[in-house]
């Protein structure tokens, strides 16, 4: 049983079938890739994943149990986190601020309480020097550079101990030496136990980092494997470069 | 600096509690009392509006509401002029909370735009209820509240600006409770990206409507102390549209999401407005410079002041600014040590 | 039945009028996105423009349009670019309180120059009607309707037949995207603005035919132009159009079956419960979960 599991799932908009019958595992304590052409479903299928979307058809699982169209909230609470494609911080609110949005005490009386908690003030810090922008705690996150920003978001998308988070896009619009960062952080992560399942269009980025990538084409899986299987696959190289 | 923060606040309190002696005249202690009733009722809208973002303009269904819940409260339980009515503001608060949680209810189920109109129609929906249900509410004859006619002319101000005031204290208090707790950055990050928000666990339906009820809670009593104050009410009066103008202006003008600003804007409009009703009577002219006072506002000072005095503040004290892009994180050090945080929830 | 053909044909009548100063307040939202709060005193300003031609000079009503709507027009050039364009954060809200405060100002010189009393405007039309079979139809209804529906009309084919409308709707669904290919969307929305404003000056005699008026009753204007709205989906020109029809329609026929008091309370009581069960309005487009 994988940890986190896609079967079947369809996804219309009006006319457009943005997923096909599309069947995706994720293994436990992977890192695996998720690529495709353009508008072949990736993110459509972690909206789908996350409740941001709702499904035509098919079912969603996590561990075992069926989570298909659960709010977001819930699908937080489950343990599933992701990042989005174009970084969504809070920007009126200060860096440390935006790290305790992410529900971490449950509960009425948590509610009320302050809005963080010195333990909890602790593990922000731990997480913003982590990623390295410790320094910038105290600036609205609007002023931050759009690296900084891709930075935050990973930082805040793991206080709450996620077992499984969808990165889109995480090496899109970042300079060379950072995108060799952020492969590093994911790594020793995962170490950790973190599961990983990646959107991204950087081949090199990927290959470097996932032991097993999934290929989606016109909303369909057309091919998984390792990346060195995936790359060759003629299916794979028709999607791309083909018709 | 931290002693100012619990110095200054203090003291304005005690400049509150002071003004009545220090400025007996009736006419003068009546405009306070309007303006700490526009205090308290801006205060409890930015709880709402200011923190969740989503622009209510129909809050004066609830000011209305706790009008005639104390009116009717008071005639039909034939409670004298005099203390007791204050007790009753509560209640009045109540009722105005019990009607905005289904109407915050349907109402939130919009966004942006659709919202404010909802909240508007609401209001109207409200108002014209208080015409037609004549059993109930007079129609447009309006209902009378209970005179305390023990009071001498000199003193009569005096409980309702106390009374007053706590309502203030009150809603101010809840609100910096509100602004400090989980609950609170919850809003705010409702305020800023709702669906990210609900993406990272914070149950934003509920957040908001609750957000909602209690600043209707706020508005209920307001209402209710309002009519006790003048003595009497109908519904075009009650239930006033330039009520939820007014005191989105006063929000505005302050600084809205702020915790002073509503005040701010409160202490400098409501007075404003008494005097030009007073002075230029003709309503003709009333409206107009009303109207145009607006305007500059909303042009000037499109942020409010106390955010406009802030970043003006900042960028004096921090030389350079802290408000441009620092370059500090990356690349300095391309291989950086990775520190590794540590694993496990946090344990309150 | 008789009663209530005779409510469905004056709501039929009305809801056009409406649709006149409703199709303005929804072109406007959809291109510049802001919510025209002060479109109902605009439409009493133009009620008065006509009334003033009409006393002070003896121009009939409809003719005057030929100088009210360019008027107007020119005054929404200027409304627009004096106040809604200096607004560059928060500008769908902003939008309100300087719209509403647009209307204060109005509202306040209006009770100023024809005082507070309720007037209405006159014409030989007015007051006499004629009949088909068993109804009176009254002609400043029909008179009205056919107005609607020239500029109504008039505003379709400027939209879809005209390279001004094209750059319109390209603003209307993305803005951005038609700076993009070189649409000039500032231009597009001060005369947008100027459009609907002289849309209000059409309703706005219209309205003052058919009823009675003062500087105060764009209130009522207002609220019920921003329940048809929303009912039709912001934006939505069509929506706009039907949904003016429909609710005045349920208006006149609640107001003969039932009472004339809670027909009023009927509008936004659908409203209420259309939007509980249909948050994005009958054609408006579900604000989707943004990526």
């Amino acid at each position: 049983m994988s940890l986190l599991e896609v079967e079947g799932i369809s996804k219309a908009f009006g006319g457009i079938r943005a997923l096909d019958a599309c069947s995706v595992s994720v293994e436990e304590g992977s890192i695996s890739g998720l690529i495709g052409p353009n508008g072949s479903g990736k993110t459509t299928l972690f909206n789908v994943i996350t409740g941001y979307e709702s499904v035509d058809g098919g079912e969603v699982r996590f561990e075992g149990r069926s989570i298909t169209n659960a709010r977001p909230d819930r699908v937080f609470e489950y343990g599933i986190a992701r990042t989005f494609q174009l970084t969504r911080v809070f920007p009126r609110l200060t860096v440390l601020e935006n790290m305790h949005v992410a529900a971490q005490r449950q509960g009425l009386k948590a509610l009320l309480g302050r809005w963080s908690t010195s333990a909890e003030h602790r593990r922000a810090l731990e997480l913003l020097e982590f990623v390295g922008i410790a320094a910038l705690r105290d600036y609205p996150a609007a002023n931050l550079s759009y690296g900084q920003k891709k930075l935050l978001e990973f930082a805040f998308t793991l206080i709450a101990d996620p077992s499984v988070v969808l990165l889109d896009e995480p090496a899109g619009g970042v300079n060379p030496t950072m995108i060799n960062q952020i492969a590093d952080r994911i790594r020793a992560l995962n170490k950790k136990g973190i599961t990983f399942l990646i959107v991204e269009h950087n081949m090199e980025f990927v290959m470097g980092l996932c032991a097993s990538v999934t290929v989606l084409h016109h909303g369909r899986k057309i091919a998984d494997g390792s990346p060195a299987n995936v790359r060759n696959d003629p299916a794979v190289l028709e999607a791309y470069l083909g018709a | 600096m931290k002693i100012l923060r619990i110095a200054g606040p203090l003291a304005f309190l005690a400049v509150l509690v002071a003004f009545p002696q220090i400025f007996p005249s009736p006419a003068i202690t009546t405009v306070a009392v309007f303006t700490l009733l526009f205090a308290t009722a801006a205060t409890a809208w930015n709880i709402f509006s200011g923190y969740t973002g989503y622009i209510a303009l129909g809050h004066a269904a609830f000011f209305g509401i706790g009008s005639y819940a104390l009116a009717l409260m008071c005639k039909d339980w034939k409670v004298p002029g005099g203390y007791l009515p204050f007790l009753l503001l509560p209640v009045a608060g109540l009722v105005a909370a019990a009607f905005s949680l289904p109407l915050g209810w349907i109402a939130l189920r919009t966004r942006r735009h659709a919202f404010v109109v909802i909240t508007i129609a609401i209001f109207f929906v409200m108002q014209l209820m208080a015409f037609n249900l004549h059993g109930l509410t007079n129609g447009s004859a309006g209902m009378e509240l209970p005179i305390p006619i023990h009071w001498s002319g000199k003193f009569f101000n005096l409980p309702f600006y106390y009374v007053a005031l706590f309502l203030l204290v009150l809603a101010l208090a809840a609100s910096w409770w509100i602004r400090n707790s989980k609950y609170g950055l919850g809003l705010l990050a409702i305020r800023d990206d709702e669906d990210r928000a609900l993406g990272l666990g914070v149950k934003t339906g509920p957040a908001k409507l609750s957000a909602f009820v209690l600043s209707a809670f706020f508005f209920g009593m307001v209402g209710a102390l309002h009519a006790y104050f003048v003595e009497s009410i109908y519904p075009a009066f009650a239930f006033d549209p330039l009520i939820d103008v007014a005191v989105a202006l006063m929000a505005f003008l302050g600084g809205l999401g702020t915790l002073a600003g509503p005040i701010l804007g409160a202490l400098i409009l409501e007075p404003t407005q008494q005097y030009f009703t007073v002075r230029f009577s003709q309503n003709g002219y009333y409206l107009i410079v009303y109207g145009l006072l607006f305007l500059v506002i909303i042009l000037v000072l499109p942020e409010g002041i106390l955010p406009t005095l802030r970043k003006v503040w900042l960028k004096r004290w921090s030389g350079r600014g802290r408000s441009g892009p620092v370059e500090s994180a990356e690349g300095a050090h391309p291989k950086m040590a990775i520190k590794m945080p540590q694993k496990g929830r946090v344990e309150p | 039945m008789q009663l209530v053909l005779d409510g469905i044909i004056t709501g039929l009548m009305a809801g056009s009028i409406y649709a006149l100063m409703a199709s303005g307040l929804t072109l406007i939202f959809g291109v510049m996105d802001i919510i025209n709060v002060g479109q109902g005193a605009l439409v009493i300003l133009g009620a008065y423009l006509s009334y003033l031609l009409q006393q002070k000079f003896h121009i009939d009503l409809f003719l005057g349009l030929l100088i009210t709507m360019p008027l107007m027009f020119l005054f929404g050039l200027l409304l627009e670019w004096a106040f809604i364009r200096p607004l560059k954060r928060d500008r769908t809200t902003l939008s309100i309180l300087v719209t509403f405060a647009i209307a204060l100002v109005i509202e306040g010189v209006l009770g100023l120059l024809f005082t507070t009393n309720m007037v209405k405007l006159q014409a030989w039309y007015i007051n006499a009607s004629f009949r088909i079979g068993s109804f009176y139809i009254a002609y400043v209804h029909i008179f009205g309707f056919i107005l609607s529906v020239i500029l109504l009309g008039g505003l379709y084919l400027l939209l879809y037949r005209t390279k001004f409308g094209y750059s319109l709707r390209a603003s209307m669904q993305n803005r951005v995207a038609a700076e993009l290919i070189g649409i000039d969307v500032e231009r597009v929305s001060a005369i947008t603005f100027g459009i609907g404003v002289a849309l209000a000056a059409a309703g706005g005699m219209a309205y003052g035919a058919t009823s009675s008026f003062n500087p105060a009753s764009h209130y009522d204007l207002i609220s019920r132009l921003l329940v048809i709205i929303i009912l039709a989906g912001m934006g939505s020109l069509r929506g706009a159009l039907i949904a003016s029809l429909g609710m005045l329609v349920v208006e006149d026929v609640t107001s003969v079956l039932w009472s004339p008091v809670w027909a009023s309370t009927v509008f936004f009581i659908i409203l209420i419960i259309i939007l509980v069960v249909r948050p994005q309005g009958l054609f408006g487009q579900r604000l989707v979960r943004r990526q």
